[in-house]
């Protein structure tokens, strides 16, 4: 079992448990220790429960773990809530004044902090949460100048007074946790790595940066919406555009003006808002002009679970705009292949010429990863396919939508002369004339149809093959698709690790989906199982709807929450005792 | 990328005309707001490469096949997005932006609200028939109160948009309203959107002569009064420009109702425009603030 250190810290939403999550979070990076950060809260402003749980450890830390190490609860609801959580070896740090300990289990170390003879709570309110912080780097094994070079940096807009403040009561705090508090039995390693911690909204609006995006439109709505705010205040030094827009039909059309014109333009937004994209996402494939839509799910249908995550917009994206025409869809594998996977399907877009979608979730979204620097490349290859940018020399009369035999027909920057042309939403001919109001026009209306759909031949070769990670031999395979990946892989060394062997198949690009591919890779599989964030299993239902493939058994989960390893581990043992075929694990930690 | 290399030379009619003909019905106003359009870009001299044609969906809405320019026939109602996303990527090009009532002031009515707001530096002429004509004849959002149609065979019970009035509330520059029977005004209005920094509106009565058998060119000629024929009409008035586009019934004026220059364009209020289009620009970043976007996450 890989080595790892998980903190659970809850309240109020604005209680402040955003801070403290921020602080461990740089504290872990800078000692070269990979973490996974994930915040499961409500859509309320101030009040409800918010519960963060960041994951620590030298190996790569890809989901948020099994067990709590630490829990630090700031008010009495997240002590009744998760003490149950923690086991032998566990430690609970708390405001002793207003916080009171439950029942809990047995060499679970209690540890009450006396705030108010520490700080002056008068004159700050968050006096506990530093304290705490304090407190538990201590018990963690962290020297304190680690922790002071952190506090300066998260208030330097502060004044030095605040930032003293600060470092005092949280020298209080580290002072307190040695002289009262067993230190936990595992201190905290140091490598010399250090890694750069971010989300997956950051990740996929920096891997837009790379990609050459110059335009960037949105309408908020979570958990698309740190995607626009990376974007607002970080793109004008890239000389990007960003715009706010009025609803996600004008979002989308924004991009499609931006993206004739001849930049690359990218939007974000979640389920709903990609439903009012989806007529203009049909406008991108028949007029035939690129542009990648990001869609961060979150639990459906309709307003749903605003911040709460699920896999279930799989057959949206399927079936979005009436009609047939070539898309990409691929779903990021984890937080850095967010920012990988955008330069690479605009790639394929532009290439192509055809709509892009970015099928991401909040669970990577809002989750934090820590990433090493090298692997965030701003200058990928950046290929615009064939695009006519230079004026000059002698041509034939252009044509628009020329039937080539790979389907791509070249396309050209508006502004230059003598090649003026009219794209159409309409069905056209090779020059971009109406065809739908002509007498006879089902050749015209044949052949363009099959120019646009030949391009899928070619999008096909473009994109990688899916690969199976783990031993050829295995007792059991798992499927999944996009950010259940970091979980499934720890599930299977846990399932190594209980004697079963265990591969797995990723699967990263949903179209096209390479099915005889998949088939091949699956024939020799001795029990398939596949994973994911439903109710009905939609890749499943997809993957047998191309292939005719049906796995032996369905891991899913529909509460809102994400996996934990251990889901998955137990699923696959009662499924692999015979005792079902379809397992739906139960999320132990109520937020 | 490289941009026009061409020798200028004179712009002639020629070079606007459409690769095919209108297929609107014989007599449609719409004839004349393509006539005058041409009329307009020849007289301004801007060449056809750098204009942008731009419309939604609908009768009007195929102007963008009928003139040679650099075209887009989007969806129903969201051309002014599809323009706004356009004039941002390449604010160095003319974009016009054609279409009907319907597409503009009720599928595309909130579309319409914020393109004015931001004053992008568009021009957005209307071909108001009062009726929805590609679809057969419904009611459209500028039917008057009680006209009756395929979609209210016992008369329309809700009453008609004021699109003047609407934009000037909105906030547009530049709001104006024109007949295509009266072809040299039109042209001068068009021309003095074109050249207008900023949003600017003309709706142009462009009567359907197959299904709206209300608004017809017979109906409009004894109404419409020029308002540059008063003497004291002063387009910077904001107010009086809202007291004259109330006005409807045996007197409908035409003409420039309001302009103000004074408003930033939205191209002009984005520091990323200082170096030119968007679509000229490096598509890469320079390596220190590469690095500066990394640093900040260490």
């Amino acid at each position: 079992m890989r080595q790892s250190f998980a903190v659970g810290i809850g309240g109020a939403a604005g209680q402040g448990v955003a801070t403290p999550g921020d602080i461990f979070a740089k504290v872990f990076s800078r000692r070269g220790l990979h973490l996974n950060a994930y915040n499961a809260y409500q859509s309320i402003i101030r009040g409800g429960h918010t519960f963060l749980t960041i994951r620590t450890g030298p190996e790569k830390i890809t989901n948020m773990g099994d067990r709590l190490d630490l829990l630090i609860p700031l008010n009495q609801d997240t002590m009744d809530r998760h003490l149950h959580l923690l086991g032998a070896g566990g430690a609970v740090l708390y405001n002793s004044d207003s916080i009171k300990p439950g029942e809990h289990a047995d060499g679970v170390q209690i540890c009450p902090i006396p705030v108010s003879q520490l700080a002056d709570i008068s004159k700050n309110k968050v006096a506990q949460n530093t304290l705490a912080i304090g407190a538990a780097l201590s018990m963690m094994g962290v020297g304190f100048p680690a922790l002071e070079h952190v506090l300066a940096e998260q208030f330097r807009k502060k004044e030095q007074k605040v930032i003293d403040e600060n470092v005092n009561l949280a020298r209080a705090g580290y002072d307190y946790a040695t002289q009262h508090f067993k230190p936990f039995a595992w201190p905290l390693p140091m490598t010399e790595t250090k890694y750069a911690v971010l989300s997956g909204n950051a990740a996929m609006a920096m891997g837009g940066v790379a990609a050459g995006v110059k335009f960037y439109s949105a309408y908020p709505m979570s958990p698309s919406t740190g995607v626009l705010h990376w974007m607002a205040e970080h793109a004008r030094k890239g000389n990007i555009m960003v715009r706010q827009v009025e609803d996600e039909i004008g979002v989308v059309n924004m991009a499609i003006g931006a993206a004739h014109a001849g930049v690359r333009a990218m939007c974000a937004t979640s389920g709903g808002g990609f439903a009012l994209m989806s007529e203009g996402l049909g406008l991108a494939a028949q007029a035939e002009i690129p542009i990648v839509v990001i869609d961060c799910q979150r639990a459906g249908p309709s307003t749903g679970v605003p911040t709460k995550t699920e896999q279930g917009d799989l057959w949206q994206m399927l079936g979005a705009a009436f009609g047939d025409y070539p898309r990409v869809i691929a779903a990021p594998l984890d937080i850095a292949d967010c920012f990988k996977l955008i330069p690479e399907i605009f790639n394929v877009a532009d290439k192509f010429q055809c709509p892009g979608i970015v099928l991401c979730d909040l669970l990577l979204s809002e989750g934090r990863l820590s990433v090493d620097p090298k692997e965030l490349d701003f200058y990928p290859e950046i290929d615009r396919g064939e695009l006519i940018t230079s004026n000059g020399v002698e041509h034939e009369p252009y044509k628009r939508y020329k039937i080539t035999e790979s389907g791509v027909s070249p396309r050209v920057v508006p502004g230059l002369p003598g090649y003026t042309h009219t794209v159409s939403s309409d069905e056209h001919d090779e020059d971009g004339i109406l065809i739908s109001d002509e007498y006879t026009n089902t050749t015209k209306r044949r052949a363009m149809m099959e120019k646009r759909m030949r391009k899928m031949e070619g999008i096909e070769a473009a994109v990688p093959l899916p690969q199976l990670v783990g031993p050829a031999n295995a007792d059991v395979t798992l499927i999944g698709w996009g950010s259940t990946y970091g979980v499934i892989e720890e599930a299977c060394e846990q399932l190594r690790e209980a004697g079963i062997s265990a591969n797995y198949l990723p699967v990263r690009w949903l179209v096209p989906l390479h099915g005889d591919a998949i088939l091949d890779l699956l024939k020799n599989a001795k029990h398939t199982i596949i994973v994911e964030n439903n109710y009905s299993g939609q890749f499943a239902r997809y993957l047998r709807s191309e292939t005719s493939f049906v796995p032996n058994g369905y891991i899913r989960k529909y509460d809102g929450e994400p996996f934990m390893p251990h889901h998955i581990v137990e699923a696959v043992k009662e499924q692999l005792a015979g005792e079902t075929n379809l397992s739906v694990p139960t999320h132990e930690i109520m937020v | 990328m490289a941009t026009d290399v061409a020798a200028p030379k004179a712009v002639t009619a020629a070079e606007f005309k459409g690769r095919v003909d209108p297929d609107w019905c014989p007599g449609c106003g719409d004839y004349g707001v393509l006539a005058a359009v041409q009329k307009a870009l020849v007289e301004l001299q801007i060449p056809n490469h750098q204009v942008a044609t731009i419309s939604g969906i609908g009768c009007s809405s195929n102007f963008p096949g009928f003139i040679e320019t650099y075209g887009m026939h989007t969806l129903h109602g969201r051309s002014l997005a599809v323009a706004t996303g356009f004039k941002m990527a390449n604010h160095g090009m003319t974009v016009l932006v054609t279409g009907g009532d319907g597409d503009g002031f009720g599928i595309g009515g909130n579309h319409f609200m914020h393109t004015m707001r931001r004053n992008v530096d568009l021009t957005y002429l209307v071909m108001d028939n009062q009726i929805y004509g590609l679809t057969t004849g419904q009611t459209s959002p500028t039917s008057r109160l009680g006209m009756k149609t395929k979609s209210m065979p016992f008369g329309s019970v809700e009453g008609p948009i004021n699109p003047i009035s609407l934009a000037l509330a909105a906030g547009a520059t530049f709001v104006a309203r024109g007949f295509s029977a009266e072809q040299k005004h039109l042209t001068e209005l068009i021309k003095q959107a074109i050249e207008h920094k900023g949003f600017s509106f003309i709706d142009v009565f462009s009567p359907c002569v197959t299904y709206n058998k209300d608004n017809t060119f017979q109906w409009f000629r004894p109404r419409v009064k020029k308002l540059e024929e008063n003497s004291g009409y002063d387009p910077s008035d904001w107010s009086t420009a809202m007291e004259k586009s109330l006005l409807w019934g045996d007197e409908i004026p035409i003409g420039k109702f309001f302009e103000r220059t004074d408003v930033p364009t939205l191209h002009g209020s984005e520091p990323v425009l200082n170096q030119g289009p968007l679509v000229y620009q490096d598509n890469r970043i320079p390596p220190e603030i590469a690095k500066g976007f990394i640093d900040e996450l260490m």
